[in-house]
Order: C-alpha cells, then structure tokens, then sequence
C-alpha cells in the first residue's frame, strides 16, 4: 500500500471506529443495566429466592414481605386486555388505509396515526383521569354489569362497584397508545404483499374481502405478529398513563372494575419513599423481572419479523 | 473570529467566578417534598439579607436520609422522625422544623365542610373494610342520627410512599389494636380495601370524582383547595375540626424530649383541642460536620424568628415557641449554635 492509499484510508478508519463505538456503547449500555439492577436487587433475591418471589402475592413494606405475583400479574393483565382491544382495531386501520381507502384519504389518515404516537404518555393519563374515567363509569361500565354481568363465568369479570378507575379504563388507554405501533407495522407489512399477486386475485375475480383474508393477511401475518409483540412490549413499560386510572393495589384482581398495579407504575410510586434496604432492594428486583419480560416480549418479536424477512425476500 | 474567541473566554472566567462565588454560600439539602414550599420561602427571603442560597432538592424522606447518611448533602430532611438509636449509628443529629398534619375528606351527597364526625374506631374500620356503608349504625350514633346514604364507601388512600402516610397509619396504629396488628404504619402500606391515588391531588381528585367515598390528604392541601373535611375525636375527647388553632395545640402538648433527639410521632396528642393527626417534619444533620451544620442551623434559627407568617401563608404550622427554645438549647449542647 502506498502512503497515498495509506491517507486516504485514515479517515475511513477514524469513521468505522467512531460508529463502532457508538454501537458497542449500546451493549455496553445494556450489560451495564442488567448488572446495576443484579447487584441492587441482591439482597432481595437472596431474601426470597426466585419462584416465591414471583408467586407471592403479598407485597407489605411494613412488615418486609415482598412478593411480584400481584404486580406481574396487573402488568399482564393489562398488556392482555390492551392488546385485546388493540389489535384487531389496528388490523383494521391497516387493511382500511392499504387496500380500500382511496388515495387522497392515505395521508391524512397515516398522519393522524402518527400523531397518536407521537402524544406523551402523561397526557393520556390525564385525559383518562379526566374524561375517560368519569365517561366509564357513568356509561359504560354500568352498562357492561348490566348485560354481563349475571352470565354465569364472564360475569366474574364485572362484578363490583364501577369506579371507573380500574382495570378495564386501564387497558383502554394502553390500547390507544399501541394502536398506532401495530397500526403503521401492519400497515408496512401489507405494503410488502407484492402487486403482481394481488392483482392476478382480482383478475381471477376475488373480491375485496378475499384478497385481503387469502393474499394480503397470509402474505403478511408474521410481520403483523412481529409488530403486535412490539406492542406488547411498548404496553408492558407504559408508566404514567397507567398510573393515572389503575388504582394501585397490590391485590389480585378478578374483575374488570378491580383496582391494579403494574411492575413500572409500583416502582415510580414507591421508589422515592422507599425506607429500608430491602425495601428498596425488592423494587429492583421487580425492575429486573420487568427487564427479563420486556427482553423475552422483543426477542420473540424479533425472532419472527427475521422469519418473515427471510421468507419474503426469497 | 478572534473576537469571538475573546468573548468566549471571557464568558467563561465570568461565570466561572459567579460559581466560585456561590459555591462558598450554598447550603445543601435533600429530603421530603411535604416541607419544601416552606423552606423554599425561607431561604428566598434569608437569601436577600445573608447572600447564602441554598439548594434544596425535594426527592423524598427516604432519599433526604440515605444522602445525609452517605454525607452527599449539609442537611437531610424527613417527615418521619428517626429513632434515637438509628440517629446514633448513623453520627446524625434531628430536630423539628415545622408542623403539618393529615385530614380526611369525604364526598358524601348533602355533608358540608365539617359536619360528619368521625372517631379513631369507625376511622379504622372504614379503612380495615370492616364498616361497609355509610349509614352504618356506629357512624350514625356518632353523629346524632344525621342521615347517611345507605351506600358502599369507597376508601382512597395514596399509592405513593409518603411521609403523609407515614403520619395516618401512626394515627390508626395508634387508635385501633386491628390496625396495628393486621396492617401497621409506614409510608406505604399494605392496603386492605380501596383504591390508591398518587400525591395529595391523585387523592383529592378520586374522592372529588367519586360518590361516597373517602380519603386522607394534607391538611394545607385540603384547606387550599377547600376540600370537604371531617371533624375527628381526639384523645382527650373532644371533635375538633382541623385548623392553625388545634395544630399548634397538638405541637405545644405533645412531649418532644431533645434528649431524645426529638422523636415523636405527633399523634393523639394529649391536648383538648388537639387534632389527633399531626406530625412534624424533621432535620438531620451529619454530627462532625460541625462547621457546616453552624450554618444549617443559622437559616433555621433565623426562620423560627422570622419565618412563621410565610409558613402561615403555606398553611405550614410553626413550631411553638417552648419548642423552639428547646431546639436552640440542643443546637447549644451540640455546639452549633
């Protein structure tokens, strides 16, 4: 190599070095997370070991006993019933603004999707505080116990006094806000469907409803999965909106109009007031188990969107 | 360009000399956020007569112990008084500050601002889940048959840790041998029936939006945004209502021993007029720290003489006089006064 190649090689070096290092920050980043909240949460996982602490329900600072049942199981609950109401909603969107919407309706639609992502998480919490609950539990929980309410398994679901600051009013303000990441990836994902196929469906006569059920939905399910995952994840982290109308309890809920508590909401609430080192050694060790559910939700996302890429640019 | 530069450069010698100049005159505290209007108010107003600033971050009493304990800060602030015995493991000193309390507040169709009244026995059952609705016989014989809807109550309580918390569960410990035994007190709680709010707005705002419910706020929360309060039988008897008059006479009778470096939970104090629900907010300090804690305590004695219209204003209750002397005689022995 000659000092000329040798020069202009340096700059070159200098980027790939710089953009190396700003990757492997990331992971560094990453590993550097995970052994805070293991060194943080020792004491705890020494204290109650794995499974009980995650099959405790009890969760009582006075008396140091501290269990993640009632908590991962708020977090569940509502990442469920949000993605419940979500998806199909967002499916919904998706086929509506790709294969039926005509085109001057596209943009200010995929616009409005955006935008619904793009409102802080805060503000839903207190439009939902405000607005939602009131409308909840005037209208529309009551009207749910009254339908509902005396079928004989699901009507466990509606029992109780309809406050409007539960469960259900929970997972509906989760749903909004996943409603435009599953919406613009199922959106991308139809996209993919190449033209030349659903063409020749229509050619041979199918209708609207059968390109979309037969081509389109078949061509693209694992993308839609992959984005409904990323959902889940997004839904499994939601703080401040939660906190706002779930109604904290560290208590299994076995109705829809039950009070809840989810692992980020527990720890924005009690971080700050946490007085003893087991205390506060429990909480991280909620947030490690949150870190290990969030990790499982984007790798199982992610292990299929690779799928589906694989199968498509085939 | 050059002009540039030497504009630069003079920008950051002023500023650098600015920060010099406050780093000499800053106090640093950290701790409970119930207390930080007021010692905001002070420090303003002591500011403009001393030069010091200082710089207080209200992150929560647990926070304000751990970085006085780890020496992070001048003074660490807490709403829950430490025992004599954790204070001397960990080389700290505690005195009172100001005086608050808690309140409950109800929303009940027809009762105005002080009507129901409420004693520490059907208080507690209230919140065990133990009284169910409203025209419970036990809370209607307290009320001389006052008529109650035959409705469910909702109890609201925080879902935040706090120092508010900490002073209502001491009370209900206090009262009623169920609570203590099947729940006890701290700053949060393992709740047995209700919903929980975060803050004293989260609650305020869940009782405001739902019918016959009940919860408990700070008393300057409640007074400022005119919630509908209860009167609560005291220890000596009598239903008071919550106001300036019998805070001030739960702080004078409740028994703060500076040899005990002033731990006390200020409820059911014994006073006639007392409202049984007060607690003071304390000070801590690093003992060896003793040219550090002179000036700590030089803004604190300076605003116990003239600081207690503004914490009037912030509907904070200033310490009592007696207090107040008792608290210079234990800054005197300590040598830092």
């Amino acid at each position: 190599m000659t000092t000329e190649a040798k020069k202009r090689n340096i700059p070159d070096l200098l980027f790939s070095l710089l953009t190396g290092l700003a990757s492997f920050t990331i992971i560094l980043l990453i590993l550097g997370i995970l052994a805070t909240l293991l060194t943080e949460s020792w004491p705890a996982i020494r204290k109650f070991g794995f499974f009980r602490f995650l099959f405790t329900v009890e969760w009582n600072p006075v008396k140091e006993v501290f269990g993640a049942a009632s908590t991962v199981y708020g977090t569940l609950l509502t990442t469920f019933f949000a993605l419940l109401f979500a998806i199909p909603t967002a499916i919904g969107i998706a086929i509506f603004v790709t294969e039926i919407a005509p085109n001057f309706l596209k943009g200010p639609i995929g616009a409005a999707i955006e935008l619904l992502a793009a409102i802080p998480s805060i503000i839903y919490g207190m439009w939902g505080l405000f607005t939602l609950a009131p409308i909840m539990s005037k209208y529309i929980e009551p009207a749910l116990q009254k339908w509902f309410g005396s079928l004989p398994v699901l009507g466990m679901l509606f029992r109780g006094t309809p406050l409007g600051i539960d469960l259900l009013t929970a997972s509906v303000i989760l749903a909004i806000m996943i409603i435009p990441f599953t919406a613009s990836i199922s959106r991308d994902s139809f996209n993919l469907t190449p033209s030349v196929v659903k063409e020749s469906a229509y050619a041979m006569g199918a209708t609207q409803w059968e390109v979309v059920k037969d081509v389109v939905l078949p061509y693209s399910k694992l993308g839609v999965f992959g984005g409904a995952v990323l959902s889940l994840g997004r839904a499994l982290g939601e703080t401040m909106a939660v906190a706002f109308v779930l109604g904290n309890n560290h208590r299994i809920a076995t109705s829809l109009f039950d009070a809840a508590s989810t692992i980020t909401v527990t720890l924005a609430n009690e971080f700050a007031e946490a007085d003893s080192d087991l205390y506060l050694s429990s909480l991280y060790y909620l947030a490690l188990v949150l870190f290990g559910l969030s990790f499982l939700a984007l790798a199982t996302a992610k292990l299929f969107l690779l799928r589906a890429e694989k199968k498509y640019s085939r | 360009m050059k002009k540039i530069l030497s504009i630069a450069v003079l920008a950051v010698v002023l500023s650098s000399s600015l920060f010099a100049a406050q780093a000499a005159e800053t106090l640093n505290g950290a701790g409970a956020s119930f207390p930080y209007p007021v010692y905001s108010a002070w420090a303003f107003e002591y500011n403009k007569i001393s030069g010091v600033q200082l710089n207080y971050q209200s992150i929560g009493s647990g926070g304000g112990i751990k970085q006085i304990t780890e020496r992070t800060v001048d003074f660490g602030a807490s709403d829950a008084p430490q025992k004599p015995e954790k204070l001397a493991t960990g080389k700290l000193l505690q005195f009172p500050a100001v005086v608050g309390g808690v309140v409950f507040v109800v929303n009940i169709g027809g009762v105005k601002s002080g009507e129901l009244k409420l004693d520490g026995s059907t208080a507690c059952k209230i919140f065990l889940g133990d009284i169910k609705k409203w025209n419970d016989k036990q809370i209607e014989a307290m009320n001389g048959g006052m008529k109650l809807p035959d409705a469910d109550i909702t109890v609201v309580h925080r879902s935040d840790g706090s120092g508010t918390t900490a002073i209502f569960t001491d009370y209900l410990s206090g009262v009623c041998p169920a609570w203590k035994d099947k729940v006890g007190g701290g700053t949060s709680v393992n709740w047995p029936v209700g919903i929980g709010g975060k803050g004293n707005e989260g609650v305020a705002n869940y009782v405001a939006k739902t019918a016959n419910s009940i919860g408990y706020v700070e008393f300057a929360y409640a007074k400022q945004n005119n919630l509908v309060h209860t009167k609560l039988k005291n220890k000596a008897g009598a239903f008071v209502e919550p106001s300036f008059a019998s805070f001030e006479n739960a702080a004078e009778t409740g028994t703060f021993d500076p040899k005990q470096d002033f731990y006390l939970w200020l409820t059911n104090a014994p006073g006639k007029n007392a409202w049984p629900i007060a607690g003071a907010t304390f000070i801590l300090l690093a003992k060896e720290k003793t040219e550090a804690n002179k000036k700590v305590v030089k803004f604190f004695d300076w605003s116990f003489q003239n600081g207690d219209a503004k914490a009037k204003e912030l509907v904070y209750v200033p310490l009592p006089k007696t207090l107040k002397d008792k608290i210079r005689g234990y800054w005197k022995a300590n040598g830092i006064l």
